[in-house]
């Protein structure tokens, strides 16, 4: 093998360990300075339910957008609420050509092939949001696109053929995030099959 | 030493004919349910049970078989939840016409258990493994609609792995000789058919409690039809509406326990906390309404197949028309509750 040769490879090795101890950095435990391995505190797990949560584009849909001065924007008072209970929706338009899925302007209500889908409260209210669920049952449900993991599907836009893949320890630092969250009385309404 | 030990374990495991994770074979007929070189004389070790409420699954014609490996036994210390043996297998065959679908459940070495099902081709000469995302519709011209639907192992899960054991069947109350002659689509027990005496007989159940031996386990109902009704939904619904396992946040409990009066604690349960869910334009309600089986959520969601709101939300297609009908005659017969002065 000849020396240049030595080097790509050489090269190649280190900039792929760089790369892995850059991963193992963001998604494992600490490392002290003495080597000694830190436990992830409560809050460095909130901390990190909160960073997915926000760059997983959750309140895209979870929170109703209103029209603020810039333009549509999340109404952060109402976060991750879901679909506004009292908000009242005419029928959607009907599709058109290619065009077979319509919004809400407050992006929380969905129309397509499925029906109308409405997003949920993600907030912890006990009686309409995640307040009594408990982290297997989040889990299971982003897992099988099954509310609770074993009820009715989950519908679209919901990404869940996406989400399934979060590792469990994303899965429970999101979950501990939104129990987190302020809770916000709002029943979202239940699903609206397709017309047959 | 502890790698030996381990080694030693799954060694003897196998000696014994407990599997342990990975491939599941892909015809039935390797599986041992059936003897060697047939597809329908089942093995003698694997024994016939016939729960007394059965799962609706629009109206397919079922059979079911338990094998228990020798020398091992269910224990039954826990009442509600046996504890089964490593090595353990059951089948259920479900048939529209023609014999359509063999489901196994498999306890595996390490405690775990693992689903599979399997689907027959049309001339009954054998059965393969189904992917295991399921078949969504697959073609079988006897059955409801001509489409059936094989579930994928997350479904065969979502409802066996929501109760404290994911056998369903095989259980105090569902095999005991105290039979409920209202049960909808009750089929008689069968010559060979097991049950409690049977189990413990054949020593394959230990610590069961005596006075259950004694007094076989029954729902203890004011009438019969409330009998049949509650046992009806112990069998359909009890798997996910418990407090056994992982509950769904419903406060909605519908399984019976085999030694308690479990029928109190799924009345208040029925009466007592609003529905989280709520049909659209309607107004909150119960479970069940007193006198108003029109107005009451249970039967709104059993007679539903939109399968945004159908109960269960997955199995079945075809509503259980028996099953409703009785449903709703336990419910008009309710006496309302009574209301008690402010004070």
């Amino acid at each position: 093998m000849k020396t240049s040769n030595l080097e790509d490879v050489r090269l190649t090795l280190i900039a792929t360990a760089l790369t892995g101890l850059a991963w193992i950095a963001f998604t494992q435990p600490l490392l002290a300075a003495d080597g000694a391995k830190t436990v992830a505190t409560p809050a460095d797990k909130v901390a990190r339910g909160k960073y997915l949560v926000t760059t997983s584009g959750c309140n895209d849909c979870h929170t109703p957008w209103k029209v603020g001065a810039s333009g549509p924007e999340p109404d952060m008072s109402r976060m991750l609420s879901g679909h506004p209970e009292k908000m009242e929706l005419p029928a959607p338009p009907q599709p058109s050509g290619p065009w077979i899925v319509a919004a809400a302007a407050t992006n929380t209500a969905w129309s397509g092939p499925w029906g109308v889908s409405f997003t949920a409260n993600l907030t912890p209210d006990k009686e309409t949001g995640l307040g009594k669920w408990s982290l297997r049952q989040f889990s299971d449900t982003i897992r099988t696109g099954r509310h609770l993991g074993r009820g009715r599907p989950i519908l679209p836009p919901m990404p869940i053929p996406m989400y399934k893949h979060f590792t469990d320890e994303d899965l429970a630092a999101i979950y501990a995030y939104l129990q987190t969250i302020p809770p916000i009385q709002n029943r979202v309404p239940e699903p609206v099959a397709p017309k047959q | 030493m502890a790698a030996r030990i381990a080694c030693i374990s799954v060694a003897a495991s196998l000696a014994h004919g407990v599997a342990t994770a990975g491939a599941l074979p892909e015809r039935l007929a390797d599986t041992g349910l059936f003897v060697s070189g047939s597809i329908t004389e089942v093995h003698p070790g694997n024994l016939p049970f016939t729960p007394q409420y059965p799962l609706w699954s629009d109206g397919a014609a079922k059979r079911r078989w338990l094998y228990i490996p020798a020398g091992k036994s269910i224990d039954a210390s826990k009442p509600d939840a046996w504890e089964f043996p490593a090595g353990t297998k059951l089948w259920k065959e479900f048939s529209q016409g023609r014999r359509v679908e063999t489901r196994m459940i498999e306890r595996l070495g390490d405690g775990t258990w693992r689903f599979a099902a399997y689907v027959w081709n049309e001339q009954g000469t054998g059965a393969t493994l189904a992917p295991e995302s399921g078949i969504a519709a697959l073609p079988v011209s006897s059955a409801p609609r001509g489409r059936y639907t094989i579930p994928g192992e997350a479904d065969c899960r979502a409802c066996h792995e929501g109760a404290a054991v994911p056998v369903l069947g095989v259980g105090a109350l569902q095999l005991s000789a105290d039979r409920d002659q209202l049960a909808p689509h009750a089929e008689p027990r069968k010559v060979g058919d097991l049950d409690l005496h049977g189990l413990v007989e054949r020593g394959w159940l230990r610590n069961v409690p005596a006075q259950m031996l004694k007094t076989p386990p029954r729902i203890k109902a004011e009438t019969t039809v409330a009998r049949a009704a509650l046992g009806y939904l112990h069998g359909n619904c009890g798997h996910c509406h418990n407090d056994n396992g992982a509950p769904p946040p419903v406060d909605l409990l519908l399984s019976q326990s085999a030694t308690e009066a479990g029928v109190d604690k799924v009345m208040q349960s029925l009466l007592g906390a609003l529905t989280r869910y709520r049909a659209q334009g309607a107004d909150a309600s119960h479970a069940i309404e007193p006198g108003h089986p029109e107005k009451s959520v249970l039967v709104a969601r059993m007679r539903s197949r939109n399968p945004h709101n159908q109960m269960p939300p997955l199995g079945t297609q075809v509503a259980d028309n028996e099953a409703i009908e009785l449903i709703e005659r336990w419910i008009r017969n309710q006496p309302q509750p009574s209301k008690e002065p402010l004070r």
